[in-house]
């Protein structure tokens, strides 16, 4: 994954001015190292699902991978789109993810770094309603298929 | 594809991932991980391919399953050259249009769906249902 530094570095500068609260990133492979907020490029998945089971407000890119955490956990989530343009991925796929999940209660994408760190202030101060949890697994009949498709490989 | 678990009950499963940190969450189950690669740096593939060519020979599949990242596509080539079945369910970040790794494993895999119908009906390829 490609480094989303415009993502880093608006969190890692709300962090800087607003000292009083715990701000944690996990940054992935990065140029920029935050110096106000804590970070680590990565973390074990159960320290991650801790953390993210115990914030207040969970901040993320608009990967899938992210969106179906937010779900999972009832978290109110925030999320920035990665931009071909500007080299934080390869196409500008998470565009359409944005539009396609953007609805959803308990979810607020924006696009700016200034947007970002308006709405990590305001989503504090005045959470979002969240949806019911999703289950943890797929659809049923995504599995029935996967599971025929490797009954029939193993046959 | 943590999601998609209860397809694998009952079977001898080995993971391949791009990150170490999901290692834990499968703990019981084998566990490989490969660098990344995108279609913009053809020599990380070279790299994937050198990770991919001992996994496949330690672990020679029946099948394989990707939820679709591009670095995966190394290991459907093997598995054809070995004689596994192939799985490749694109993914559903792919909500326009499907992924230039998911028209390659067109190519490659014995079977390809989709997680948007609309992308399946464009695409002529089968969609059974998605991972949310």
């Amino acid at each position: 994954m490609l480094p989303f530094e415009r993502f880093v570095r608006a969190v890692d500068a709300w962090a800087g001015a607003n000292p009083g609260t715990e701000v944690f990133i996990q940054t992935g492979d990065h140029e920029y190292a935050p110096v106000h907020a804590r970070f680590a490029s990565m973390i074990p998945m159960d320290e991650y699902r801790q953390r993210l089971r115990d914030c207040d407000l969970f901040v993320a890119h608009v990967g899938m991978g992210s969106i179906l955490q937010a779900l999972e956990e009832r978290k109110q989530t925030l999320m920035m789109p990665r931009h071909a343009s500007l080299g934080e991925h390869t196409t500008d796929h998470q565009l359409h993810t944005a539009e396609r999940f953007g609805h959803l209660p308990g979810l607020r994408i924006v696009d700016t770094a200034d947007d970002l760190q308006r709405n990590i202030t305001a989503l504090l101060e005045a959470p979002m309603v969240v949806g019911p949890a999703i289950s943890q697994q797929a659809n049923p009949a995504l599995i029935d298929g996967v599971r025929r498709f490797l009954q029939s490989a193993s046959a | 594809m943590l999601r998609l678990r209860p397809a694998f009950e009952g079977m001898d499963v080995a993971y391949v991932s791009m990150f170490e940190n999901y290692r834990e969450v499968v703990a019981g189950s084998r566990y490989y991980t490969v660098p990344d690669a995108h279609r913009f740096d053809k020599l990380a593939f070279l790299k994937v391919f050198l990770h991919a060519i001992p996994i496949m020979l330690r672990e020679r599949p029946h099948a394989i399953v990707t939820t679709g990242s591009a670095p995966m596509l190394t290991f459907l080539l093997l598995a054809r050259l070995m004689g596994a079945r192939t799985l490749w369910i694109d993914s559903i970040a792919q909500a326009e249009e499907m992924s230039s790794s998911g028209k390659l494993a067109k190519k490659l895999a014995h079977q390809v769906i989709v997680q948007w119908p609309e992308v399946a009906r464009k695409e002529q390829l089968e969609y059974w249902g998605a991972v949310l």
